[in-house]
């Protein structure tokens, strides 16, 4: 599979590096230009062209919901007619932040967020009663690894496979 | 100040923030303007929260989706509690593993209680990774009904945003 958007080295160092973390200080892409050997406003303008790509969703500091609130993940088993129908239903509570729907019994998987407990069980009632449907509810007991960033490769795939033989 | 409480000016922080921070050379210096403090402030502020794990770092986000990473799959397995803590970490240290967590079953309905998450960019990547995880759990796994573990490959994404705090919630 081909990617649609091409990337440029810079695109490519940019996207790998910051989406570990850029340095905490006043002019943290001057510290990056001069590690990429280009100049600030280069690399401002390429996290531009990024985001107006739709590459990039934002750029800043990325919270943790189990510090700043309560939060839950959460699925319902939607009949398939009714499915789009729920979903609407559930992606209009300003509480949920994502819902995937996923090939299953359970096919709407979504995540609840609140400032407290009480209100997180309270949201998720509220759910409940407008859509009709048990909520099966899924808190993290433990988390062992939380850390969304990977590094991407940005070889196509055929090529990778077949360097990996 | 105990590590989970925010004060109002970390909400305002939170509130000014969540969306992003502007393009432009000097962010903290737009930062610090809006909360009204000094740039010093404002990089200690920022210190300070990840010190106490409510920011997990500033950072680009990508859209892993536009990256080519259209597959992902919520890998469920259904472990043994005894050893479910030792495993899980195994699990999470897989370098396709993007999270993975411990949640409560919900019996009959739903055995398992080991999740990890998996990206690719093709099906059989996916189920590649399934089958490195299963080899990793083989000896942890059991099952109390059904399967001792599953894949819940994603369709669609329907919704997903960014933490939203409201301005004037406490």
């Amino acid at each position: 599979m081909e990617l649609a958007i091409e990337f440029d080295s810079l695109s490519q160092q940019i996207i790998n590096t910051y989406q570990r973390g850029f340095p905490l200080c006043s002019r943290p892409f001057l510290q990056l230009a001069t590690e990429f050997n280009v100049s600030e406003q280069e690399v401002i303008d390429c996290l531009e062209r990024l985001k107006a790509q739709q590459v990039l969703s934002r750029l800043g500091p990325v919270f943790n919901h189990m510090q700043a609130g309560a939060s839950t993940l959460a699925a319902i088993a939607a009949p398939v007619d009714k499915m789009n129908q729920i979903a609407a239903i559930i992606n209009k509570s300003p509480q949920v932040n994502h819902n995937y729907a996923r090939e299953h019994d359970y096919n709407l998987w979504f995540v609840v967020t609140a400032a407290t407990e009480s209100e997180l069980t309270q949201a998720i009632k509220d759910i409940e009663l407008a859509i009709g449907y048990p909520i099966l509810v899924l808190p993290m007991e433990r988390s062992y690894h939380i850390d969304l960033s990977f590094k991407v490769c940005f070889k196509p795939l055929a090529q990778e496979v077949a360097n990996d033989h | 100040m105990s590590s989970k409480k925010i004060s109002p000016l970390e909400r305002q922080y939170i509130v000014l923030t969540q969306q992003g921070l502007p393009l432009c050379a000097k962010p903290y210096h737009w930062l610090a303007e809006q909360l009204d403090i000094s740039v010093e402030q404002t990089l200690a502020m920022t210190n300070d929260l990840k010190a106490r794990g409510i920011i997990r770092r500033v950072a680009a986000v990508p859209n892993h989706y536009k990256l080519g990473y259209k597959f992902n799959g919520m890998t469920t397995w259904d472990v043994n509690d005894d050893q479910a803590m030792e495993f899980g970490e195994k699990v999470g240290q897989l370098p396709f593993v993007s999270h993975c967590y411990l949640r409560p079953r919900h019996l009959p309905q739903w055995n398992f209680n080991l999740f990890a998450m998996v990206h690719g960019r093709s099906e059989s990547e996916i189920a590649q990774y399934q089958q490195q995880i299963k080899q990793l759990l083989s000896d942890v796994l059991q099952s109390h009904q059904g399967p001792t573990n599953d894949v819940l490959t994603s369709t669609r994404i329907l919704k997903k945003t960014g933490l939203r705090l409201r301005v004037n919630s406490k």
